[in-house]
């Protein structure tokens, strides 16, 4: 028994009850909400762009090899350094052996969700290097020693006001709470740190098969900085981010930007075939790209989930869904939160220790239908449901289900069982809410419907 | 024509004047209303919970008594996803699996059933109160039951009916609610934050289960909003 | 070569592992209702330009939907009827914002444009130091199309002088020719990929108004890393 779950339900009482926090998020939520219906309505068919994007990453996560192998060979062939990592061991080793064969002291870095699941930062900073977050949001959490909140908007749970405390304390400069002042303050921040740092870090949003591009999405321009200034530069990426055409992003970038974020395209966009080209006048003299498995391939080859590889991480799962929305970025304890990290994270971490977050949805659908790429995201938490059960099923849960099997089947035993909670339920009310109460989970919060003397089953027999 | 009506487990043990109401509502019609006696429950609780050979002790039977009715109606958006989209993924490969698709084309959530298979959308109700209506999500996003309840809503005598901005999840999620019911408390109370906006005293629902935790919430709080199921309101005179 | 034959290895081992997963092919994404979408045995831009924002077949409305989107964006569009108009539109912004230094690359239009404007001048094409880059006002570069579909800019780093000159400067000035303007979005990677291939500069950059974020409480801030203005003059 994992202390994941006890964990994640620890946190999960704490925020579902922190009438604050979840009014933040919502009010945060609503503004997104209003401009993305606004754009996703400006699509001529925003279904029939699902659906395309939907085929376009089948095409793509299916033949995964194959693209792989084009887009490694181009990139190769124009000066660009691939390297494949089999594991998060495995790629953090690579990026600390650039780092220790440049001599660099300090890198800086534009946002990369795999950066936080292979826990770089921590295990760069402890080799002596200097790591510093340039995205606004992701450079807000770092100040405060957490993880990301959300995987596009880092720093959603937090107020101005507490943005305002944290730069006075942590960097001195916080004239006021005013959003406009506290970014200028990153900026300074920032600017000379793009100037000397001596690597370069980003992610990637997509990666272009056909002509050898990593395609990175962003709406600051730190991204852009990063890729620009630094001698070195190192991108990483989950290996399922290939596309087949170049002209696919002419698909993917609108729709990311819209679930993503509500725009109708997100500020910077920028697609990289190679470091410094010969005739160019700036850029990274040496270019690394590396290509990260982390046991993605363990889902890809869950056929039936498969689909979940087609993720272009905007979030929109997340901003739909109400148990996100209750308890916020932080509970999961993962990388990947709200119905995405729901359905991954058994396959990336281990079904038996994160199966919970798969529990841990009433399977509204929400996540499903939001998705852009239309990823069956419910339909897996169910199917990561039925994985756990049969390989570990849960000795007296099964047992109650067994039980109620018996009781369903039989008329007699159902119509007993109905009149023995009619007897009974004088005693449950004098229980309610105690230790001894047997719908505890239930009554802490919510009365039970009273059970009436005469069933639907007692008044069709009387009728007859 | 003959329906055989799936009175869910829950409603027919908590909310049997639900049940009630579809029979006199369907006989009313000029149907004849089969109500099997060995059908108590489709057997959702084991198969949410991933317990497949449990969902298949329940969901079998089930799916053999049902194999000749002409048409199956069920009260509930959650159960009737049930039937018709998860018992063909349950039996997919058993020897039940056509029987299973057959079945599932033949059946119909209640409200589906009224406006899509009969094409009835006055049943004479009249029911003088504001009311909103909260859609099941099985029922939404499962049955794309959207439409035919506020089609039957719309006839109904001296009704307001009011919508809720808050479109979400109500928390219940069959044993979601008792697994994380801290999760699943703070789901409910933006629901009813939601429909206390509107106004409405009833908020009406084709689904009993959300009803019942809904119910639940209001009722610990003091609310004075009532709940109420499609079916009562569209037999009410 | 033995650090050589362990990289190989990794790869060939995620190869393996990925050929072995495809061995189970999974179930193609359905469709709902009657939407009939074409297989992706054809490219999806194709169709693209069918479900994306709707943009006129007319220049003018392409033009007038450019300057709205741009409008939209807090980025200044101005269509200029002379070159006379270009310089008058350069000597004006120069004043109102008393730019002393700017930064630029060589090009038809960039050159009009550093002579009219008659200032100290950090050009990029032979290289640049980047501190005195960080002291110019403005960046003044060309571009490869206006988009009127988002009302947005591309740029090359062949075409707008290297990758920082059109994001490190607070003020980024677009010189565009009318005839850089393209429809849509799918038309935009068309004209590249027809224009570059296969030899790509290094950096194609998308610009879709000046940066942004929205990283506190969700309230759009201009200007975060980026240039906190934009403004695409074109003649």
């Amino acid at each position: 028994m994992s202390t994941f779950v006890s964990d994640f339900k620890t946190r999960a009482t704490e925020k579902a009850g922190d009438l604050r926090h979840r009014l933040v998020i919502r009010t945060a939520l609503r503004s997104y909400e209003i401009i993305r219906d606004k754009r996703k309505a400006a699509f001529q068919s925003w279904e029939s762009a699902r659906q395309a994007a939907a085929e376009t990453k089948w095409e793509a996560v299916n033949h995964l090899d194959k693209h792989l192998e084009a887009l490694t060979a181009k990139l190769e062939a124009r000066g660009t350094k691939v390297h494949w990592a089999s594991n998060g061991e495995q790629a953090r080793e690579i990026i600390a052996q650039i780092l220790r064969d440049k001599k660099a002291r300090c890198i800086i870095k534009s946002k990369a969700m795999t950066s936080e699941e292979i826990h770089l930062n921590h295990a760069l900073e402890k080799e002596g290097f200097t790591v510093v977050e340039s995205d606004l949001g992701e450079f807000i959490v770092q100040l405060r020693h957490e993880p990301p909140y959300h995987i596009v908007f880092p720093s959603m749970h937090l107020t101005r006001g507490e943005i305002k405390d944290l730069f006075q304390k942590e960097l001195g400069d916080a004239p006021s709470d005013s959003p406009e002042e506290l970014t200028m303050v990153a900026r300074r921040v920032m600017r000379q740190k793009y100037i000397t740092a001596d690597v370069g870090f980003t992610g990637a949003n997509f990666a272009i098969a056909e002509t050898g591009m990593i395609s990175i999405t962003e709406n600051e321009g730190n991204a852009r900085l990063t890729a620009a200034l630094p001698k070195t530069m190192i991108t990483l990426m989950g290996i399922e981010k290939v596309l087949p055409r170049f002209s696919d992003l002419a698909l993917f970038l609108p729709m990311l930007a819209t679930a993503g974020a509500g725009q109708p395209m997100t500020c910077y966009n920028t697609m990289y075939s190679g470091p410094r080209q010969p005739g160019e006048c700036d850029g990274p003299e040496e270019w690394h790209v590396v290509l990260l498995d982390n046991r993605r391939t363990e889902l890809l080859a869950d056929a039936e989930q498969r689909d979940a590889l087609h993720c272009i991480r905007c979030g929109a799962c997340l901003n739909v869904c109400p148990i996100f929305r209750n308890v916020g970025g932080h509970t999961y304890g993962t990388t990947y939160s709200g119905p995405v990290g729901s359905v991954i994270t058994p396959h990336l971490r281990g079904l038996q220790e994160w199966k919970h977050l798969s529990n841990a949805s009433s399977l509204c659908g929400a996540c499903t239908e939001a998705c852009p790429v239309k990823i069956d995201l419910h339909h897996h938490l169910l199917q990561n449901r039925r994985n756990a059960s049969a390989s570990e099923p849960a000795f007296f849960e099964r047992l109650a289900y067994q039980i109620f099997g018996i009781v369903a089947n039989e008329p007699l035993f159902w119509s007993l069982a109905k009149k023995i909670g009619w007897l009974t339920q004088p005693l449950q009310r004098a229980l309610k809410g105690s230790a001894l109460d047997p719908a505890k989970a239930w009554t802490k919060t919510r009365d039970l419907p009273p059970l009436p003397r005469e069933s639907f089953k007692d008044w069709w027999k009387k009728r007859k | 024509m003959t329906v055989t009506l799936f009175i869910p487990c829950f409603m027919d043990a908590l909310y049997p004047r639900a049940g009630i109401s579809m029979v006199e509502i369907l006989e009313r019609l000029g149907h004849t209303v089969i109500c099997p006696d060995a059908i108590a429950c489709c057997g959702q609780p084991p198969f949410n919970s991933g317990y497949h050979a449990e969902a298949h002790t329940i969901a079998t039977p089930v799916l053999e008594k049902l194999a000749d009715a002409e048409a199956v109606v069920i009260g509930s958006g959650s159960c009737g996803a049930m039937v018709k989209n998860f018992y063909p993924e349950l039996f997919k490969a058993t020897r039940h699996a056509e029987l299973a698709a057959r079945v599932a084309a033949r059946t119909w959530e209640f409200s589906d059933f009224l406006v899509s298979k009969l094409g009835v959308t006055n049943l004479g109700a009249k029911f003088p109160h504001k009311v909103t209506f909260h859609d099941g999500c099985h029922g939404l996003r499962e049955l794309g039951i959207h439409k035919q309840p506020r089609a039957l809503l719309t006839n109904v005598r001296d009704l307001e009916l009011v919508e809720m901005t808050e479109v979400s999840c109500c928390g219940f999620g069959g044993t979601f609610a008792a697994k994380f019911p801290m999760i699943s408390t703070a789901m409910g109370e933006v629901k009813c934050a939601s429909a206390a906006e509107t106004g409405a005293e009833y908020i009406v629902s084709s689904d009993s289960s959300c009803l019942m935790h809904i119910q639940g919430l209001l009722s610990r709080q003091g609310k004075p909003t009532k709940t109420i199921s499609l079916a009562e309101v569209l037999n009410h005179q | 070569m033995k650090n050589e034959e362990k990289a190989l290895s990794e790869r060939e081992k995620i190869l393996g592992r990925i050929r072995e997963a495809l061995t189970v092919s999974a179930p193609r994404p359905r469709s709902q209702g009657d939407l009939s979408v074409q297989a992706s045995a054809e490219p999806s831009a194709n169709h693209a330009r069918e479900w994306l924002p709707l943009v006129g077949a007319s220049v003018a409305e392409q033009f007038s939907l450019f300057a709205k989107n741009a409008a939209d964006l807090k980025a200044d569009f101005r269509l200029l009827a002379s070159r006379d108009e270009l310089k008058a539109a350069l000597l004006k912004l120069r004043d109102a914002e008393n730019w002393q230094r700017v930064a630029s690359h060589g090009g038809e239009l960039t050159d009009f444009t550093c002579k009219a404007l008659g200032l100290p001048v950090t050009l990029t094409d032979r290289g640049y130091d980047i501190q005195e880059m960080e002291k110019c006002d403005a960046g003044i570069t060309e571009c490869d199309a206006l988009i009127a579909q988002t009302g947005g800019v591309a740029v090359t780093s062949r075409s707008a002088g290297g990758r920082a000159l059109s994001v490190l400067p607070p003020h980024h000035v677009v010189i565009a020719r009318r005839e850089q303007l393209v429809a849509d979005l799918p038309a935009a990677f068309t004209m590249l990929q027809s224009k570059y291939s296969p030899d790509f500069p290094s950096m194609i950059s998308f610009i879709t108004g000046p940066s942004r974020t929205g990283d506190i409480e969700r309230i759009l801030v201009l200007g975060a890393h980026g240039p906190k203005k934009l403004t695409i003059l074109c003649v």
